[in-house]
């Protein structure tokens, strides 16, 4: 087996790695904001209920969490698992992993944003919501980009934890595949297809930040 | 017209009384300066009376109307309405400009006038490019903050507050972060603008400046006013501490 048919058998799990990639993405970003506000929150029971979460999705393995999801409720409610609820359970798994990661990322932004650009946006008349959208927020995505960056590119290599639960993402199937060809070929081709994926990534990245740099804070 | 009127106002802060016992009136087209050591109130003076700080007991009155008021013990604040009403009334230049970094200029100064008031967008801009002349800032609409300099960020903050048409404007030591030549910029600004009879309230600690250009001077320490009068007795006091404050000054000098 050369390169290129290892390349076509595992493109279909390539594609489903970038799908938990987006997804991921799309559910624990706006995720994470939410969880912000519950530890930035005044209400001290909300606040040290999303501490403990957050403490629990940082202090345990995400493949420890995964098998939670997706055995869990088998286990806890007697569901009937069905096949389709594998690819949720890693998306869930993987959402609310990194929804607090990045909840801590948002809250170290916000809380490093100057007191005067709130009292600023107060004198000039406009709302909470309207300060915080308009004026805070963009400022704070500027100054977290970097560490988002981060996470990001470990959520990329972290997709590999779905094998875990038996989810044939790009990385299950490169093991089974040098497994029966008795060959390390396909793990070379999965860390190239990691590598290029990340590159892709801090390329992008790059960027947002340059896109950024118009301004200074 | 009374614009601002203050009563018996309180603050502290831990325990720690800023404010003692504060009352002051500003009519309109009056230019009050208030000057005083560090530490003696001002600034908190001025964030109590721009709703930045909460005051602890006394009375807030804007136009006429009533924002805070006092049952004798505490103060008590009115409806959510009446507060952004007064707010509406005023316009504060901070000491460190506050501009917004991520807007340019003219975005810094339009922004506010759209969103908030909901004016009409040609018709600010048009104002804005006025205000940008008037401020000696003809063609730096599109530069962002870090691109100017201390006195002309501060110049920027100010047409911002302009824009909204505020009927009295605050500024907080509007020069303390600037060198000799840039507060000369602002002063000349502030200057004008008391020419065209903007009712404002300043705290500063240019004497000078403070001695030239108010109607009335308020000389405050450690949180009482010790004296409120016009410019010339001021700095002809028989007072004790007002003497010894701007005695100080005048050695230096």
């Amino acid at each position: 087996m050369n390169m290129i048919d290892i390349v076509l058998q595992l493109a279909d799990g390539m594609m489903v790695t970038i799908m938990i990639f987006m997804l991921t993405l799309i559910f624990s970003l706006p995720l994470g904001l939410i969880v912000t506000t519950g530890r930035m929150s005044k209400n001290y029971l909300l606040q040290a209920v999303v501490k403990v979460y957050i403490s629990i999705m940082r202090g345990t393995p995400l493949m420890l969490q995964l098998l939670v999801v997706y055995y869990g409720p088998y286990y806890l409610f007697g569901c009937k698992l069905s096949p389709e609820y594998r690819g949720i359970a890693v998306i869930i798994g993987f959402s609310i992993n990194y929804a607090a990661y990045f909840a801590e990322i948002f809250r170290s932004g916000i809380s490093s944003m100057p007191a005067g650009q709130y009292e600023a946006a107060k004198i000039l008349g406009y709302n909470k919501f309207q300060t915080f959208i308009f004026i805070i927020l963009p400022q704070v995505i500027k100054r977290i980009l970097p560490a988002i960056t981060n996470e990001v590119i470990t959520l990329v290599k972290d997709t590999s934890l779905a094998f875990s639960i038996a989810y044939s993402e790009m990385f299950s199937g490169a093991k089974a595949l040098a497994a029966s060809e008795k060959s390390m070929l396909p793990f070379v081709v999965a860390a190239i297809f990691y590598y290029i994926f990340n590159f892709a990534v801090a390329t992008v990245m790059e960027l947002f930040e340059d896109k950024l740099s118009y301004y200074e804070i | 017209m009374c614009v601002l009127e203050m009563k018996h106002i309180k603050k502290s802060f831990d325990g720690n009384e800023i404010l003692k016992d504060i009352s002051f009136r500003v009519n309109e087209g009056d230019v009050v300066s208030i000057i005083g050591p560090s530490g003696s109130g001002k600034s908190t003076l001025l964030r109590c009376a721009t709703f930045l700080e909460t005051i602890d007991d006394g009375e807030l009155l804007y136009l006429g109307k009533k924002v805070v008021e006092s049952d004798g013990k505490k103060a008590i604040y009115a409806d959510k309405n009446s507060v952004k009403k007064a707010m509406e009334c005023f316009g504060l230049v901070f000491q460190n400009f506050n501009l917004f970094p991520h807007y340019s200029v003219l975005k810094n100064i339009i922004d506010a006038p759209i969103r908030v008031q909901k004016r009409n967008k040609e018709e600010v801009i048009k104002e804005a490019r006025e205000l940008l002349k008037k401020m000696g800032l003809e063609g730096r609409e599109d530069a962002y903050p870090c691109q100017l300099s201390g006195g002309q960020q501060q110049r920027v903050s100010i047409a911002r507050a302009l824009a909204l048409k505020p009927q009295i404007l605050f500024f907080d030591e509007p020069t303390s972060a600037l060198d000799p030549e840039l507060t000369i910029e602002i002063l000349k600004v502030i200057k004008e603008l008391a020419k065209e009879k903007m009712t404002m309230v300043i705290v500063t600690h240019e004497m000078d400046f403070a001695k030239n250009v108010s109607s009335k001077m308020i000389f405050m320490d450690k949180g009482f006013i010790v004296e409120e009068t016009t410019p010339e007795e001021m700095f002809n006091s028989k007072n004790q501490r007002t003497m010894e404050f701007l005695g100080k000054y005048k050695n230096v000098n």
